[in-house]
């Protein structure tokens, strides 16, 4: 037992990493959220050279022939830059819809609540009805995710791919691991009372908590991207939410009144957790999940 | 990333658990919770079993991983916990191992090993708990002897120790940290009382030890003196480290067996606690593979276990309690009857966010020392 991240999977993350940086920064995501609804096709394409989306297509397919564990440290890297489009529906259509794999097509898709994210940007639509021109354009809680809600009826409902839910926890993890860091960098610069407030134990607390929660979704997720097991899909899935979501609460909190400012980040580490939270079915899914595999699983 | 054992690990593994199976079916039956002598015979009798079978030093000498297996394999097979040697083996051990002289190893470790000593841990006082450097039981040299005054609390397995591992003030002099010492006190000493203390579970699992003037040889003093804290964070690093492995295990067996309760009782149909239920199964596989991070890293590492068990003793205490809380919803009423051992099992629950630093100390440390916050008060 080696669980831990391999020489070549610490290149692959810092690799991505890196490319996150120079093409979507803070500027580029702020720039995004004053042209909400708009896809950076360029982008979309230097993911694609780069190999993000045929990440697990075999090299016989002209894929990069990788696996889920390194899918998830990907996704991981795009949850911490809160890289916006249907990053999971393009990933899993690499080497099914063609231009997929190399950026060329943006791939949406229904998931398993109804919804549809970047419906109105996707070359390709996958699942539920053939015709989705009944599909109605909510105002997304996210500026960076616009979504619209698919009626009932309209179309059968789509199973749920268990590795879309991992990848859905692995972008929490890196959402949450941002906020931990957000958090910490403030608590440590922001003076009152003539220190700095990450001296004060209320605030410290706040701050360990959110790297206990991280911590735990972490390994919760790695180990399911070795595994592949459902169950522990589902447990990865859940742990990553709280981790993502209370990270968020978390964070903005220590922030104080900045934190409730449009130009402080940290409201959109809170809509995208939020808008993942429901991808895929709910948590109370995966929580029936986990529930039937205590009575099948004797003592796993 | 890889979890799946090497081959050395994996024939540990095998060879484990055949033994485990063969050895299991001939144990006598456990004695009574308040019966002291008789839980010190059965404890020592399993570490005298693992001695002989060449297990009893696993603690020490094995690599993380093999730690692993062999506390996962024993608790899965329903194996005898540490018990009354778990200060010896765990804490006094290791710490005599790595500070002690070859004098020193060469008396306390093979007793320790084959189970014929039981220690216990003389660290915390009335007035020093989560402050354990604020001790004040003083110690002062007179010829070959330190003389010993004060009191220790909290001191589990005190009635039936031969050894304590025992902090004193050496130089009250010195700044708090410095002036203590690591001295192993023979509790059959004179001006030893030890007074039983009953916990709110209502049995006595440990006691208060008042020390009137107790004559321990300098011999048996571990490291310098006046250098007792850093010889103390020797022994508390092995104590965070891997102490909760079986209990994890056991909790995750637990787990399956409220559900198994609640479909029985009908409390199953509640969706709420069902879907609860499903959540704790969540919390433990998570708690599970953090174990497993951490015991990777320190492997990778080549050392001690790190901070990261303060990251995993806070979310493990809170888990914890969480589930006999969800065990007491099962139960019902039951939940109220002090004979059901998930009732006992809740109320000794309550203890692990305050043993071996409390949740908020943990807090601290994880903010100051891996987050690099700044202290602060």
């Amino acid at each position: 037992m080696r669980f831990q991240l391999t020489e070549d999977q610490r290149a692959l993350r810092d690799g991505v990493r890196g490319l996150l940086a120079r093409r979507f920064d803070r500027t580029a995501l702020r720039a995004a959220v004053d042209r909400p609804g708009r896809l950076d096709r360029a982008l979309w394409r230097e993911l694609g050279t780069a190999g993000f989306f045929a990440l697990r297509l075999p090299e016989a397919d002209g894929g990069v022939g990788l696996g889920l564990p390194e899918a998830v440290l990907a996704f991981e890297e795009a949850g911490r830059a809160l890289l916006p489009g249907p990053l999971i529906a393009t990933h899993l259509a690499a080497g099914r819809v063609p231009g997929a794999a190399d950026g060329e097509t943006v791939v949406a898709a229904v998931d398993g609540g109804g919804v549809v994210e970047w419906l109105a940007q996707a070359d390709v639509v996958l699942g539920g009805a053939e015709d989705l021109e009944g599909a109605v354009r909510m105002r997304s809680v996210d500026p960076l995710t616009p979504l619209h809600r698919v009626p009932a009826g309209l179309g059968a409902p789509v199973a749920v791919d268990p590795v879309a839910v991992l990848l859905t926890a692995a972008e929490q993890l890196g959402t949450a691991a941002r906020a931990c860091e957000l958090a910490v960098q403030h608590a440590r610069a922001r003076e009152q009372f003539g220190q700095p407030i990450g001296a004060f134990q209320a605030i410290k607390h706040l701050c360990a908590d959110l790297l206990v929660r991280v911590e735990a979704a972490r390994a919760a997720v790695y180990a399911a991207a070795v595994t592949a097991d459902p169950a522990d899909i589902a447990a990865a899935r859940l742990l990553a939410d709280e981790a993502a979501v209370r990270g968020a609460r978390d964070c903005l909190q220590v922030h104080g009144g900045m934190g409730f400012t449009w130009e402080a980040d940290i409201h959109l580490l809170l809509k995208r957790a939020w808008v993942r939270t429901r991808r895929a079915g709910a948590d109370t899914e995966s929580e029936e999940m986990l529930a039937d595999d205590l009575l099948s699983g004797a003592g796993r | 990333m890889d979890l799946s054992d090497s081959p050395e690990d994996a024939e540990f593994r095998a060879r484990l658990r055949d033994w485990l199976g063969k050895v299991l079916p001939t144990l006598p039956p456990k004695p009574s919770p308040d019966d002291w002598p008789g839980r010190r015979a059965y404890d020592l009798g399993w570490q005298r079993t693992l001695y002989d079978a060449g297990y009893a030093d696993v603690h020490w000498q094995a690599s993380p991983s093999v730690r692993l297996i062999f506390l996962e394999e024993t608790e899965k097979a329903g194996a005898p916990y540490v018990g009354a040697g778990f200060v010896g083996l765990l804490h006094a051990g290791p710490t005599v191992a790595a500070e002690g002289t070859a004098e020193q190893r060469a008396r306390w470790l093979p007793p320790i090993l084959r189970g014929d000593e039981v220690w216990c841990q003389g660290f915390s006082e009335p007035d020093a708990g989560s402050d354990l450097a604020a001790l004040r039981t003083r110690a002062w040299r007179d010829g070959d002897d330190y003389v010993v005054s004060g009191s220790k609390i909290w001191t589990s397995h005190a009635e039936v120790a031969d050894w304590c591992e025992l902090l004193v003030r050496t130089d009250p002099g010195a700044p708090k940290h410095r002036g203590i010492t690591w001295l192993a006190m023979p509790m059959g000493a004179p001006g030893i009382t030890v007074r039983p203390l009953r916990t709110l579970a209502g049995s006595a699992e440990f006691a208060e030890v008042f020390l009137d003037e107790v004559r321990v040889p300098v011999a048996n003093r571990v490291g310098e003196e006046n250098d007792g804290w850093r010889v103390t964070m020797v022994t508390l690093s092995f104590e965070r480290g891997t102490a909760f492995v079986g209990e994890v295990v056991a909790c995750r067996r637990v787990l399956g067996e409220l559900a198994r309760e609640a479909r029985t009782n009908g409390r199953w149909d509640d969706p709420a606690l069902r879907r609860r239920l499903g959540r704790l199964n969540a919390e433990f596989r998570a708690l599970w593979r953090l174990t497993q991070w951490n015991v990777s890293e320190a492997e990778a590492t080549g050392g001690l276990p790190g901070v990261g068990g303060s990251v995993f003793k806070l979310r493990y205490s809170q888990a914890r309690q969480e589930l006999y809380d969800a065990a007491a919803d099962v139960l019902g009423d039951v939940s109220l009857d002090l004979d059901h051992p998930w009732v006992t099992d809740r109320l000794s629950s309550l203890s692990y966010t305050i043993a071996a630093g409390t949740s908020q100390i943990q807090r601290n440390i994880v903010a100051e020392r891996i987050l690099g916050l700044p202290k602060g008060r």
